[in-house]
């Protein structure tokens, strides 16, 4: 019987020839990540466990990212915690706006070439899920199991069952990877994938550039799976060639591996989807909300915060104005980021249009800071949730939505196609 | 780890964390208190004639809804030293290995037992004996480490354990 990815990614990983769904099996860790949210609880746990030090400096990723940079005392204070737990430890992947390489951190780690295919990366974050884009076994967990991990880089796993999510056929213009996962989630639902392994597939995945490949898998978590994996290929290799020098086993699924369920998708005439309030399972073509009146736009996070997102958005964006009474935050998801876009002017095109840039943060997408919602209102967002109150007042209304929908969004005033802006 | 002898309690499919210990009791931190409100709603004849060392039986999804590790710290505090249910919710069954506390997935048990029967467990054979009835049903022995983690306690205890084990080798060294 052949084995899936994910299925040989964690048999290397406990040193077996094999693993077989249901298995529980003590894994080595080859990367563990936490937050300023999720790394405070993980600290004092380490201390409670008198874990001097963790297991490896250079394995042990700290990120600043969420309250970012700090808009309270309180948030300044877990900061503080973070940083100084950083230095102390000597960790060598320390990011923080400010700090030079900063960013969220699901954008962030593949930019900085610390994912690698083959690997184990645990995150004290649900959307870890995302660095499955490169072929990595990825998943979140809670503050002890990433402390367990930190002190001895190894975490026990129960080996998931596997669906493959089979694509064919060229997506149309406009639509990318956020409106794919918005559509598999609608099929799937979100509870359609707990516990599992979702194996993203097929000519149109294999046609994607890692940046939708990155959303597809950031947001596998949406359906309850336990990581998202596509197989790296020769897009894999070219985006990591730029980024590590460090090598790593390109692992693929068998031919004969077993699945739990499968799915197959005809993507040439998926349209642009927008998943409406308050699940991200929620999603239907863009046309029929087109009388959806919006009152906030926000680009950003690690759904949707790369160049290339940006790229699209500035593309309708040019030359265009945001509508009278629309506000748009525009946040790229890491400092690299941030540059590139100042360098191919796109942040240009965004402020001449009005909008607001602020600098690599989760800030909004949680509900945190830097453009929450009131009571009432209602946002186009290209982030990953549209929970009751997940991005400010629970009267607050959120529709997920790609780049390009949220940016034609923003100059039309209420949800729109991007063909009604660009002509 | 050591095998455990005791009475059967039933519970149904789609116990959530909130039925084990409602929402309002969070602020708790007390485990006999959490203890004490333990299924107080949905099972109350448990919260009062559970005896320590008693077993737990569950049908399907034991433990969906809120990841709170109340839950399982609760059930620790009643005197469950084991749970058999057909299935588990993900993080409840992560919770419960790590505070220490045996989850143990096996359909063919439950079925087989009822409320009241006298059940035997024995991680490490994989042997489940409803004694009552005579009968047996195997289930797939917990790998090494994670008896090495109930055996220590919870995970905090387990990692303590390891990391002074590797300094004391390295003072032999």
């Amino acid at each position: 019987m052949g084995l899936t990815i994910t299925e040989k990614i964690l048999a290397r990983a406990a040193g077996l020839e094999a693993v077989e769904p249901g298995d529980i099996v003590q894994v080595k860790v080859d990367l563990v990540m936490g937050t300023d949210v999720t790394l405070p609880l993980s600290i004092l746990e380490l201390a409670r466990m008198g874990a001097e030090r963790v297991f490896d400096p250079e394995k042990v990723v700290a990120v600043i990212d969420h309250f970012a940079p700090a808009p309270n005392v309180e948030a300044a204070t877990r900061s503080k915690m973070v940083r100084d737990f950083a230095f102390e430890q000597g960790l060598v992947h320390y990011f923080e706006p400010g700090y030079g390489r900063s960013g969220i951190c699901h954008a962030l780690l593949p930019e900085q070439g610390l994912t690698l295919p083959g690997s184990v990366v645990l995150g004290a974050d649900s959307h870890t899920t995302t660095y499955g884009a490169l072929g990595a076994f990825a998943t979140g967990m809670g503050s002890t199991d990433i402390a367990a991990a930190m002190a001895l880089g190894e975490t026990w796993l129960r080996v998931p069952d596997s669906i493959r999510l089979h694509y064919h056929g060229a997506l149309p213009k406009w639509v990318g990877g956020k409106d794919l996962i918005l559509r598999t989630l609608h099929e799937v639902g979100v509870a359609g994938a707990i516990y599992k392994a979702m194996e993203f597939c097929g000519p149109t995945i294999e046609a994607l550039p890692m940046s939708d490949r990155f959303t597809i898998c950031n947001m596998a978590v949406e359906a309850g799976a336990k990581n998202g994996i596509i197989a790296p290929d020769a897009e894999t290799e070219r985006y990591l060639c730029d980024r590590t020098t460090r090598s790593y086993e390109a692992l693929h699924s068998d031919d004969d591996a077993s699945y739990a369920a499968t799915y197959e998708f005809a993507c040439h005439e998926l349209q642009p989807q927008v998943a409406y309030p308050f699940s991200p399972d929620q999603a239907r073509p863009v046309q029929q909300a087109t009388d959806v009146k919006i009152d906030a736009v926000i680009i950003g996070s690690c759904t949707n915060g790369r160049l290339e997102d940006l790229r699209i958005a500035a593309q309708i964006l040019r030359d265009k104005r945001v509508a009278r009474g629309v506000r748009l935050i525009v946040i790229p998801a890491t400092q690299k980021t941030y540059v590139e876009a100042l360098k191919e002017g796109l942040l240009e095109v965004f402020a001449q249009a009005g909008g607001a840039i602020s600098t690599p943060t989760c800030g909004p997408c949680f509900g945190g800071h830097m453009g929450v919602l009131a009571a009432g209102e209602t946002a186009v967002s290209t982030t990953n949730r549209n929970f009751v109150g997940r991005m400010g007042h629970p009267e607050s209304e959120v529709y997920l939505a790609s780049p390009a929908v949220a940016a034609a969004s923003a100059v039309a005033g209420r949800i729109a196609h991007p063909e009604e802006v660009v002509t | 780890m050591r095998g455990q002898r005791g009475r059967a309690w039933k519970v149904g499919d789609n116990v959530d964390t909130d039925q084990i210990i409602a929402g309002r009791y969070l602020s708790l931190t007390d485990p006999q208190e959490l203890a004490s409100h333990c299924f107080e709603e949905s099972y109350p004849e448990l919260t009062t004639g559970f005896a320590r060392g008693d077993l737990l039986v569950a049908g399907e999804n034991l433990g969906c809804g809120s990841s709170r590790e109340h839950a399982v710290v609760a059930l620790k505090a009643l005197g469950v030293p084991c749970i058999i249910a057909s299935s588990f919710a993900r993080i409840f069954f992560r919770n419960c290995l790590n505070l220490g506390l045996l989850p143990l997935e096996c359909p063919g048990a439950v079925a087989g037992i009822e409320p009241g029967d006298e059940v035997h467990v024995d991680p490490a054979t994989g042997k489940i004996e409803n004694v009552s009835k005579g009968l047996v049903f195997e289930f797939k022995p917990l790998p090494c480490f994670l008896q090495e983690i109930l055996t220590a306690g919870d995970m905090t205890a387990y990692v303590r354990n390891r990391l002074s084990q590797a300094r004391s080798q390295k003072v032999r060294r």
